[in-house]
């Protein structure tokens, strides 16, 4: 039997330097990764951290985990080499907007459809924040970046659809300013098996600050922030007064205190549920609607490396362990005397 | 019937026809019979870039050659001694590589008005006296075939796809190969199928009977068996050694084997052939492009497997900030390329050595990697394995090419014993006590290499600038040029750990010519043949490229010329002009083919004549 130690949050601390922004949303993100990862039961020594270029891709150097510092964009498919050679460890995937959005867009859509067992973190603050703040291509339309000065005419992406449309089994949001939350998310999405992918949104506040702050701030968040939770109506506002029902497939706000509708009128989060999870991540871009938090989807699908280990063993129950000698004269050989 | 046997050493032979017409498959089968008799041979498959071109034009000819003898034989020979065309574009197209007075055997029956027309012919070239120089069969292939079936009841295109038998049973019969390897082949190919078991094998022993019986045909040949060193030998291609060769390095190594790889012709093989050995401890992953190809490798390799990633030019240039990368984080790393004519798209089905200079220095910032070449097919699987060894024992990614011409060309190959194969196996790191990343073993400067798993070894790795030993973030300048000049001198170094250069020829005269990859055959053949004339040359052929083998600039001091064949503009006499200030002349010709011998035997002697 194994015995796993009893971590506390500093043995996941590395002995380096944090050399991020002060006041940058990363730390709380950092604070909380330190926080989760002794309850997750898994060996520190099992647990790698690969990222690429990026702001976000310092991350593995602030954990006392294993960790590969890639190239920019190449996280994902450097993971997924590393799970399919190394089933046995808990491979986590630091990355930005920029990192995993643009330049490494193909590794991500394809790691999800192939539900490789990676734990894919997206710090998205909609911003290149290392380059020093060119939009992003989750950037606004109209928002002025360093590169655009007139306004941005890129339509920006939606991870959580992107990631939808790409089969991720799992697919989750957090806020960095809601510790207990983004602590939450992390454990399902390590228990997940399979990609999961969590957009956590963060705030740059040297390059592009208050980005998310309807949503992560006090006073604003209650009115425009729906929590999900599975099995539960999707219900908001300070005094948990409205809700949020479908008209056709459409979803929209409607008040709990009218008279007119009541809790069995609205919809009931289902994290099974992929035509559902399509809707909720389209909210984002209907700005009348809150942003939906929490996991939006979540279902169990067989695993790349699982599928792999399953054909290996197959074929060697069936031709038993390969011997290389046998192999190399086997078909037509013949004899030199 | 009086029907003669003449004996003769070497052969080459050509089957050519529509991309369609199977030329391929019976190219291989006829290099089975030819092994299985004890011939040496080399083969050489030339195809279109279509997989289906226009049928009946010239550019959907595709051919198959073979050159084999009772003695050795390097290149799958350069004029062919019999053309077997199957439609008048084969004919068109490779009629002038058929020697004077070779024959040729021509599917009469194909030789229509359109196709003729499609190949560009005004009359019927087996019909006027075009071919005079040449010994012509013309045989009515379609004909002859479907009468040996007529019997079966088969759709007019099973029975047409059957036709290549007829050809193969007929050369069979010309150069006295045995049908077993084949008739066995077929019944395992269509195992289920008897009908298709049955018209093949019909076919095949029609085409044979065709040569025994008809008066037509009055010669048939003989070739001896090779004398090849003892041993136990099969035919392999170079793609199939090189996976083949990744196998045997990590079974050494006692590693699992990653390949990521993105297809890509001409090196697809190798990700297909590496794809079977799911009870081998073989890992294939098809990546979505060329960048994941190599970069999850290269995170197999950070796991403790043996990773590698095959390709070809146009994916080498797309893994390159990846190979920087490897070279960054010290990791083994085994990187294939199957050159194929370039730049860009190129010539995907053609050969090429224009990719050396992207292989040598190809990379941002300084980054060293070792770079070793095949010779021919079976060198393929040596040098793989060479490769493997110095990319385990010096922590280093390490590129091998090939090219086109050997990864699809097959020759025999002497079957090696595992167990008497170097071992290759890396110590990982298990002690945490001196453990840091980027301390070095002091001998090779291999860092330390701990996998993940280890307890107590937990590190950080990545491609920004580490500090010496710690593996830290440093962006101290004397740091810097510390560990740019330390992992040079680490690629240096393996030059101490390579065999020396040997010369083939004296040691000193007029002329050395000086090779790599797969120009080795037609070279060596080239030289031989002067040094039988009386000439002073001799041959220096090149399996490392970096670094160079240490002998390397004393021998060229020893010749008053030297000659650098290449199939580029002279990449290779760059690093020579550069490395030992030599007046090197360069000897190159990029048309997607290998040299000739005879091309350089040319060259050669316009040389002596300067000298």
């Amino acid at each position: 039997m194994n015995t796993i130690p009893i971590y506390t949050t500093k043995d996941f601390q590395s002995d380096q330097e944090v050399r991020w922004c002060p006041g940058c949303g990363y730390y709380s993100i950092l604070a909380q990764t330190h926080r989760v990862l002794p309850d997750l039961g898994i060996p520190k020594e099992k647990v790698v951290f690969v990222s690429g270029i990026g702001c976000s891709s310092r991350f593995p150097y602030y954990m006392n985990t294993y960790g590969f510092h890639g190239i920019h964009g190449r996280a994902a498919a450097i993971a997924s080499g590393l799970k399919i050679a190394r089933p046995d460890l808990s491979v986590w995937v630091a990355t930005g907007d920029g990192d995993g959005m643009s330049i490494g867009g193909n590794h991500f859509i394809h790691a999800c459809r192939r539900n490789i067992g990676l734990k894919i973190l997206l710090f998205n603050n909609q911003i290149y924040g290392l380059t020093k703040g060119q939009f992003s291509p989750t950037s606004l339309q109209g928002q002025v970046t360093k590169s655009t000065p007139y306004g941005n005419i890129d339509h920006p992406f939606n991870p959580l659809s992107l990631a939808l449309g790409a089969q991720a089994t799992f697919v989750a949001r957090t806020l960095d300013r809601d510790p207990k939350h983004m602590q939450t998310v992390i454990k399902r999405a390590s228990a997940h098996n399979g990609t999961a992918f969590v957009e956590i949104y963060q705030n740059c506040n040297v390059f592009n600050d208050g980005a998310f702050e309807l949503w992560t701030e006090k006073d604003t968040k209650d009115d425009n922030v729906v929590v999900l939770e599975n099995g539960k109506p999707l219900i908001f506002g300070k005094n948990k007064d409205k809700g949020i029902r479908l008209n056709g497939f459409t979803p929209e706000v409607v008040s709990l205190t009218d008279g007119k509708y009541t809790n069995s009128d609205l919809i009931v989060h289902n994290e099974k549920d992929s035509m559902l999870a399509f809707i909720l991540a389209g909210m984002s871009s209907m700005p009348n609607l809150p942003r939906p938090i929490g996991v939006i989807f979540a279902v169990e699908r067989p695993t790349y490396e699982q599928l792999m280990q399953n054909q290996i063993d197959e074929i060697t129950t069936k031709k038993g362990i390969g011997d290389l000698e046998k192999l190399f004269n086997r078909g037509e050989t013949w004899e030199v005397k | 019937m009086n029907k003669i046997t003449k004996k003769i050493d070497e052969v080459t032979i050509r089957f050519a026809g529509d991309s369609g017409d199977g030329m391929q498959l019976t190219g291989g089968q006829f290099t089975t019979a030819t092994a299985f008799v004890g011939n040496d041979l080399a083969t050489m498959p030339d195809y279109p870039a279509e997989i289906r071109a226009p049928a009946g034009s010239l550019a959907g000819v595709s051919s198959f050659q073979i050159n084999f003898g009772a003695t050795e034989i390097r290149t799958p020979g350069d004029l062919s001694d019999c053309l077997v065309v199957m439609n008048p574009a084969a004919l068109k197209v490779y009629l002038k590589k058929l020697r004077e007075g070779g024959s040729i055997i021509a599917n009469a029956d194909n030789f229509t008005e359109k196709n003729l027309r499609l190949a560009g012919y005004e009359s019927n070239p087996l019909q006027d006296d075009s071919l005079g120089r040449y010994q012509v069969y013309a045989v009515e292939i379609n004909k002859l075939t479907q009468n040996a079936l007529k019997d079966l009841n088969l759709s007019p295109k099973i029975v047409d796809r059957t036709k290549n038998f007829f050809a193969l049973g007929l050369t069979y019969w010309m150069y006295n190969r045995p049908m077993e390897p084949t008739l066995k082949w077929i019944k395992e190919k269509f195992a289920g199928k008897e009908d298709i078991i049955e018209a093949n094998t019909r076919v095949l022993k029609a085409g044979h009977a065709y040569g025994e019986t008809t008066e037509i045909f009055t010669v048939r040949y003989e070739v001896a068996p090779a004398q090849l060193p003892a041993g136990r030998y099969r035919s392999i291609t170079g793609n199939e050694a090189t996976a083949w060769g990744l196998m045997a390095a990590a079974k050494r190594a006692n590693l699992e084997l990653f390949l990521g790889s993105y297809p890509i012709t001409p090196a697809s093989e190798i990700l297909q052939e590496l794809s079977k050995y799911k009870n081998y401890g073989v890992k294939t992953f098809q990546a979505e492009d060329e960048i994941a190809g190599i970069t999850s490798a290269i995170g197999a390799s950070y796991g403790g497997a043996l990773g590698a990633t095959s390709t070809s030019g146009p994916g080498l240039a797309l893994k390159t900030e990846a190979m920087g990368l490897a070279v960054m984080l010290e990791l083994p790393l085994v990187i294939i390329d199957v050159q194929r004519g370039g730049p860009s798209t190129g010539l995907p089905t053609k050969t090429e050595q224009a990719d050396l200079l992207q292989a040598v220095y190809g990379r941002n910032g300084e980054a060293p990697i070792p770079v070793l070449t095949a010779s021919s097919p079976t060198d393929c699987f040596d040098t793989t394995f060479e490769a493997a060894r110095i990319a385990l024992k010096y922590m280093t990614p390490v590129i091998v090419l090939t090219d086109g011409y050997i990864a699809n060309g097959a020759e025999p190959w002497l079957i090696p014993k595992i167990s008497e194969l170097p071992d290759l196996s890396p110590s990982f790191v298990t002690n945490p006590e001196g453990f840091a990343p980027y301390r070095r073993d002091p001998k090779t400067l291999a860092r330390m290499w701990a996998i993940p798993g280890t307890p107590g070894l937990e590190h950080r790795i990545g491609g920004l600038e580490k500090e010496n030993i710690t593996g830290n973030i440093s962006y101290d300048p004397n740091n810097h040029h510390l560990m740019i000049t330390t992992r040079s001198e680490k690629i240096n170094n393996i030059t101490n750990d390579i065999p020396l250069a040997k010369v083939v020829g004296d040691e000193s005269g007029d002329l050395l010519v000086v090779s790599w990859g797969s120009t080795y055959g037609a070279v060596h053949t080239a030289v031989e043949t002067k040094r039988n004339e009386g000439l002073s040359v001799s041959h220096l052929h090149l399996k490392y490229i970096n670094p160079l083998q240490r002998n390397i600039g004393e021998i060229l001091k020893n010749f008053k010329q030297i000659l650098v064949p290449e199939i580029n503009l002279g990449q290779l006499i760059k690093i020579l002009r550069d490395k030992y200030l030599v007046d090197a002349v360069g000897f190159n010709l990029v048309r997607g083919l290998p040299f000739s011998a005879v091309e350089i035997e040319e060259k050669i002697d316009e040389m002596m004549k300067r000298g």
